[in-house]
C-alpha cells in the first residue's frame, strides 16, 4: 500500500470529513445524471429517465459507507462500531463488566494513590522558581545537622552553590500578639534564605543578609500565607505590628507567597525569623560554639549552572576535610552527599518506604491484569463459536482483535476512571489529615494532572495487556473446525496460559498476605514490647521555661520548684525531669561522644563509644518505670559543683566496661573534658526508633546540664482527666504566663510509631485487595470449568459418580492451582518480609502463627471463592441436563 | 442480448486499471468502457464501483480530479498513476498466466496422459 497517499486520505479524512462526504455525494450525482442524459436518449422523459437512474444506481448510504471504508483510515469509526457493539454486549452481561471495572478500579485506585504520594513526597519539588537546581547538604557526621559557624564556612569556601541559606526548626514556640499567647512554629532562617530561594514577598518585605548585624540584630518575622490568613485575618495593617515570639519583641515586616509553606514538604510553617535572634527564642545561644549540631537542620542552595550533583558533593567533601584540620576536636567529616531539597534527612527511608510501596501497588495491578486477562480469556472461549462464525462471515482476523482490545480498553477506562476519583478523593483527604494534632506536619500530596495521566495511562497499559491474552487464541481460531465440533475442539490442554496467570495472581496475593500478616504481627508485638520503660500510668507535661522569659540559673530553681509541685499533687507517685524530649518522643535524641577516662585526645574521631544522652532528675527512673539494675538513683545532692556522675545503661555497661556489676564507680570521659563516673546502671530501652539495635545510653544530672525545654514524668494511678487538671492548675498558680503541655506517652509515641502503623495499614489494605482479587480470579475460573464441563458432569452423574468425584473433577484444578500459587506466594512473601524489618518493629515472618494465619487465610480465600460453583456443580440435574444438549 | 459473465472476485479492479488506462474517465464513462471493451459481456453493478474507484485512490494508483464531461456536466476523472500502470502491467501478466494455465488444462485429452 502507498502510504503517502494513505496518510494524505487520513489527513483529508479527518480534516475534511465533511467534505469528503459532500464530494461523494457530488459524484454519486454526477453518475446518476449521466446515466439519466444516456436513457434521456434512448427516449425516456428526462423525469422518468432520473428516477430509472436513481432506482439502478441503488441504496446510495450503502455505497457511500462502502466509499469511506474503502477511502481507508476508517480505524475511528470501525472502533466506533465496535464501542458500539461492545455496549450491547456489555448489556447482555452486566456481572461480567461489574467484576472487570472493579478490578481494574481497586488495582489502579491503590497504583494511583500510592503513585501520588510518590508525586507529592519525591518526584514534585518544592514550590519554589528553579527548584530542579535546588539542593541541600548532608556534611559533616549527621546528616543536614552542623553548627553555625561550620555552616558559614561551608557557605563561604564552598566553589559550587549560587549560594547557601540554612535553617533551624522554631519548635512549640509561642506568639503572643497582645495578651493572647498561643503555639506556633516555624524556621529560624539565615538572612539570605528568600534571597537564595529566589522568592517574592505576597505583601511587605522579605529580610536579607543585610539586616544581619551579628546576634539579636534582626527582630523581624516574615509570616506564612496561611498562618496570615487563620491568625491575622489577612489584614494588611498588620505589617510593621510588634508581636511577642517567646517574650520576644518581632516586628512583622512580610508575608510569604502563599504556595511557600517553609523548605521541608511535610511541615508547614507559620512565621520564619533571622537565625541571628536564634537566643532569644531558644534561650540558649546555640549560634556560637563550632562543635554543637543543634545550631542548623539543613543548608541547601541552588547549584551553579554546569555543577553536577557529583561534583557538589566532592567539593562539600573538600571544605569538610579542611575543617577537620583546622578543628579536629570539634569537627569530624562524615560522608558527604547533596540531595533535592525538601525531604532533608528523611528522603531515603522515605524513598525507599513510596518506592516499596510502589512496587506492591504493582504487583495488584499485575495480579489485576492476570484476573482480567483470564476472564477475557475464557470469554474468548465462550464465545468462539460466534468468533468462528465472524471469521467465516468475512471478517478479517486483526478486526476481531480490534474488537476485542476494544472492549478491553473499555473496561480499563471505565475501571480507570472510577478507581481515579476514589483515589483522588483520598488523597485530598490525606492532604489536610494532620497525622498529629499538634506538630504542624501534613503530607502534601494533593493529585496534580501527572497522578490523572499516570492513572489514565496504567489503565489503559493493563486494557491492552489483558486484551492481548485471548488474541493468540482468536488467530488459531480454525472457524471451520469450531462451528463443526463446538467449542470444546481441543481437550486435554495440559497447563493454559490462564493456569498460569491464575498461579501468578494466586502467588502476588500470597505475598501481599504474608506481608500484611507479618506486618500486623510486628506492630503488636511493638505496641506490647519491653521499650525499657512503661507507659502506662503517666502524664508527661512539657514546658519551655525559655519561652516563659527565663534566663540562666533561674531555670533550674524553677524547675526544682514544679517538681516539688507536682510532687505534692495527692495520689502522685514519682515524679521525673528529663531534659529536651523524653525516649521516643518525637524522634529526637541526641548522641554524644564518650572517651575513655585517661583520654587526652578529645577529637571525635578517637571516641570510644557514641550512646545517646539523657539529661535528667533523680526520681526519673522510678517515675519512667526503668529498673535500676545496680547502683544508686541520683539525688539533688548531684548538682552543679558536686562530682559529676552518670547512670548508663546495661549495653553501655557491658560495651565499655564487660557488665553492669564492673561498671560501677568506673569513669569515663566527656567531650569537653569532663571525667564522669557511674553511679548506677539501669536496665535497656528504645531510644530513638522501635526498629533500632540495642544502643548505648548515658543518663546526667540535669542540674549539672540545665536546659529550658523540659519534659517531668508524673507517675499516678489517678484518674488521668483529674490529674492532668491538677497539675495544669498547680502550674498555673506558679506561673500564669507558662505554657503547659500535657500529654500521655502513648500519645507521644504515636509520631515514632507512625512509620510502622502507615506501613502495616497500607500493607494491609494491599493484602485485602490482593486477596480480594484473588477470589474473583479463583471464582472466576472455578465457575467457568464447571460452566464448560456441564456436560461431562452430568454425564459422571448419571453414570454414578459420588459427589467427591463430582467436586474433584469440577474444582481439582482450581485447587490444585491455588495450592500451587499459594505456596509460592508465601515463599516471596517470606523473602520479601525482610525488607518489612526496617519499618516495621520485629517484622519476622519466622512465627509459626504468622505462617498458620497465611495459610489459614489462603485456604478460606479458596473455599469462598469455590462455594458457588461447587453448589453449582453438586446441584446438576444430569437427566435435564442430557436433554437440553 | 447475450449472456453476461460474472466478474470473478478480484478481477474489478483489474478491469477498472484497464479501463482507466486507455484514458481518463469518470466513474460512469469506467461503467461504459467496461462494458465496451468485454463486448457487453462483462457487467459491473453501479453501486460496487465506486468502492473500488476509492480504494484504488487511497492505494496511489489511480488519481481523481474534477472536470467537465462530454455531455457538458460535472464529472470526476480517473487516471492512471505511475504505480497504477505498473500495477496493471503486473495483474495483466498475473491473469494471462493464469488464463493460460486453466485453458490448458481444460484442453486436455485422454490420449495426452
Amino acid at each position: 500500500m502507498n502510504f503517502v497517499s494513505y496518510v494524505r486520505c487520513l489527513c483529508a479524512k479527518f480534516l475534511r470529513s465533511s467534505e469528503l462526504d459532500d464530494d461523494m455525494a457530488a459524484e454519486i450525482r454526477s453518475h446518476v445524471q449521466h446515466r439519466a442524459d444516456d436513457l434521456e436518449r434512448s427516449g425516456l422523459s428526462r423525469a422518468e429517465a432520473e428516477r430509472r437512474a436513481r432506482v439502478e444506481f441503488g441504496g446510495q448510504v450503502r455505497f457511500t459507507e462502502e466509499c469511506r471504508d474503502a477511502f481507508g483510515a476508517n480505524l475511528l469509526e470501525t472502533v466506533f462500531q465496535d464501542v458500539r457493539y461492545c455496549l450491547r454486549i456489555f448489556r447482555k452481561s452486566p456481572a461480567f463488566v461489574i467484576v472487570g471495572v472493579a478490578t481494574l478500579a481497586l488495582a489502579i485506585g491503590a497504583n494511583s494513590v500510592v503513585f501520588g504520594v510518590l508525586n507529592g513526597l519525591i518526584l514534585r519539588p518544592l514550590n519554589v522558581p528553579q527548584a530542579e537546581s535546588l539542593y541541600g547538604t548532608e556534611y559533616g557526621t549527621d546528616l543536614g545537622f552542623q553548627s553555625y559557624p561550620n555552616y558559614l564556612d561551608l557557605r563561604d569556601r564552598n566553589r559550587s552553590f549560587e549560594d547557601l541559606a540554612a535553617f533551624k526548626f522554631l519548635l512549640s514556640g509561642v506568639v503572643d500578639t497582645g495578651n493572647d499567647p498561643m503555639p506556633a512554629s516555624g524556621f529560624m532562617t539565615t538572612g539570605n534564605y528568600f534571597d537564595v530561594l529566589k522568592l517574592q514577598p505576597y505583601i511587605g518585605r522579605f529580610f536579607h543578609a543585610s539586616d544581619e548585624h551579628g546576634p539579636g540584630s534582626a527582630p523581624y518575622a516574615v509570616l506564612s500565607y496561611a498562618y496570615w490568613r487563620s491568625r491575622f485575618n489577612s489584614e494588611r495593617s498588620v505589617l510593621g505590628r510588634i508581636i511577642q515570639v517567646n517574650k520576644h519583641p518581632f516586628t512583622i515586616i512580610g508575608v510569604a507567597p502563599p504556595e511557600f509553606r517553609g523548605t521541608i514538604l511535610f511541615v508547614s510553617a507559620d512565621l520564619f525569623i533571622p537565625i541571628v535572634n536564634q537566643q532569644q527564642v531558644d534561650g540558649e545561644d546555640l549560634l556560637t560554639p563550632r562543635g554543637t549540631n543543634k545550631a542548623i537542620f539543613e543548608s541547601f542552595g541552588h547549584l551553579k549552572p554546569g555543577v553536577t550533583a557529583g561534583q557538589a558533593a566532592a567539593d562539600l567533601d573538600r571544605v569538610g576535610s579542611y575543617l577537620e584540620k583546622v578543628y579536629p576536636h570539634e569537627f569530624s567529616k562524615g560522608p558527604s552527599s547533596i540531595i533535592r531539597e525538601g525531604l532533608a534527612g528523611f528522603s531515603r527511608p522515605a524513598r525507599a518506604f513510596v518506592t516499596a510501596l510502589m512496587l506492591l501497588a504493582g504487583l495488584i495491578l499485575f495480579a489485576a491484569c492476570a484476573n482480567l486477562g483470564g476472564l477475557f480469556a475464557a470469554r474468548a472461549a465462550d464465545r468462539s463459536r460466534e468468533l468462528a462464525l465472524r471469521l467465516a462471515l468475512g471478517s478479517s482476523r486483526s478486526r476481531i482483535v480490534q474488537a476485542l482490545l476494544v472492549e478491553a480498553v473499555m473496561i480499563s477506562l471505565v475501571g480507570g476512571v472510577v478507581g481515579l476519583l476514589a483515589s483522588s478523593a483520598l488523597l485530598k483527604r490525606l492532604s489536610v489529615w494532620q497525622p498529629f494534632p499538634d506538630a504542624p506536619i501534613h503530607l502534601p500530596v494533593t493529585p496534580d494532572a501527572t497522578v490523572y495521566i499516570v492513572a489514565l495511562a496504567l489503565a489503559l497499559l493493563s486494557g491492552f495487556l489483558f486484551g492481548i491474552v485471548p488474541v493468540r487464541q482468536v488467530l488459531s481460531t480454525d472457524p471451520y473446525q469450531i462451528v463443526k465440533a463446538g467449542s470444546n475442539a481441543r481437550p486435554g490442554r495440559r497447563v493454559t496460559l490462564r493456569d498460569v496467570l491464575l498461579i501468578v495472581q494466586i502467588a502476588v496475593c500470597g505475598v501481599l498476605v504474608t506481608s500484611s500478616f507479618v506486618a500486623v504481627s510486628g506492630l503488636l508485638r511493638s505496641l506490647n514490647g519491653r521499650l525499657g520503660f512503661d507507659t502506662h500510668d503517666t502524664v508527661l507535661v512539657g514546658t519551655n521555661l525559655a519561652s516563659a522569659g527565663y534566663k540562666g540559673e533561674q531555670i533550674p530553681t524553677m524547675q526544682k520548684q514544679m517538681i516539688a509541685a507536682l510532687k505534692a499533687i495527692p495520689g502522685v507517685d514519682h515524679v521525673g525531669l528529663v531534659n529536651n524530649y523524653p525516649p521516643l518522643v518525637y524522634t529526637a535524641a541526641f548522641a554524644t561522644d564518650v572517651f575513655k577516662e585517661n583520654a587526652t585526645d578529645l577529637r571525635p574521631s578517637n571516641a570510644m563509644i557514641r550512646p545517646f544522652r539523657y539529661e535528667v532528675s533523680g526520681d526519673y527512673m522510678p517515675a519512667a518505670g526503668t529498673k535500676l539494675l545496680a547502683g544508686r538513683d541520683f539525688d539533688w545532692h548531684d548538682a552543679k559543683n558536686a562530682p559529676a556522675v552518670a547512670l548508663v545503661n546495661r549495653d553501655f555497661a557491658k560495651r565499655v566496661f564487660g557488665g553492669p556489676a564492673l561498671a560501677l564507680h568506673r569513669y569515663f570521659k566527656l567531650q569537653d573534658g569532663t571525667r564522669v563516673q557511674v553511679v548506677g546502671v539501669v536496665e535497656d530501652g528504645k531510644y530513638l526508633s522501635l526498629t533500632e539495635n540495642q544502643k548505648p545510653a548515658i543518663f546526667l544530672p540535669f542540674l549539672q546540664n540545665p536546659a529550658s525545654q523540659s519534659w517531668m514524668l508524673v507517675r499516678s494511678t489517678r484518674d488521668r482527666q483529674q490529674l492532668i487538671a491538677a497539675i495544669r492548675d498547680k502550674l498555673r498558680k506558679m506561673d500564669s504566663g507558662l505554657l503547659v503541655g500535657t500529654e500521655t506517652w502513648n500519645s507521644l509515641l504515636t509520631v515514632v510509631q507512625f512509620p510502622s502503623r502507615i506501613a502495616t495499614l497500607s500493607l494491609s489494605v494491599l493484602g485485602i485487595i490482593g486477596a480480594m482479587l484473588s477470589v474473583t480470579g479463583i471464582f472466576g475460573m472455578a465457575a467457568y470449568s464447571v460452566t464448560k464441563r456441564l456436560k461431562e458432569l452430568g454425564i459422571r452423574m448419571a453414570l454414578g459418580a459420588q459427589r467427591r468425584e463430582v467436586l474433584n473433577a469440577a474444582l481439582g484444578r482450581a485447587f490444585r492451582l491455588l495450592a500451587f500459587g499459594s505456596g509460592a506466594g508465601l515463599a516471596f512473601g517470606i523473602l520479601s518480609s525482610r525488607v518489612l524489618a526496617a519499618i516495621v518493629y520485629q517484622a519476622t515472618p519466622r512465627d509459626p502463627l504468622v505462617l498458620t494465619a497465611v495459610v489459614i487465610t489462603m485456604a478460606l480465600l479458596g473455599l469462598v471463592a469455590t462455594w458457588l460453583p461447587a453448589q453449582r456443580a453438586l446441584s446438576l440435574d444430569p437427566v435435564a441436563l442430557l436433554r437440553e444438549e | 442480448m447475450r449472456e453476461q459473465a460474472q466478474i470473478l472476485p478480484g478481477t474489478l479492479d483489474l478491469l477498472i486499471l484497464k479501463a482507466v488506462s486507455l484514458g481518463p474517465l469518470h466513474g460512469y464513462g469506467v461503467l461504459l468502457r467496461i462494458g465496451q471493451i468485454s463486448g457487453q459481456a462483462l457487467l459491473v453493478e453501479q453501486g460496487a464501483l465506486y468502492p473500488a474507484l476509492f480504494r484504488l485512490v487511497r492505494q496511489g494508483l489511480l488519481n481523481a480530479s474534477w472536470g467537465t464531461s462530454e455531455n457538458n456536466r460535472r464529472a470526476k476523472y480517473y487516471e492512471l498513476t505511475a504505480a497504477g500502470r505498473k500495477r496493471l502491467r503486473e495483474e495483466e501478466d498475473g491473469w494471462n498466466r493464469l488464463a493460460a494455465a486453466i485453458a490448458t488444462a481444460l484442453s486436455a485429452q485422454p490420449e495426452e496422459l
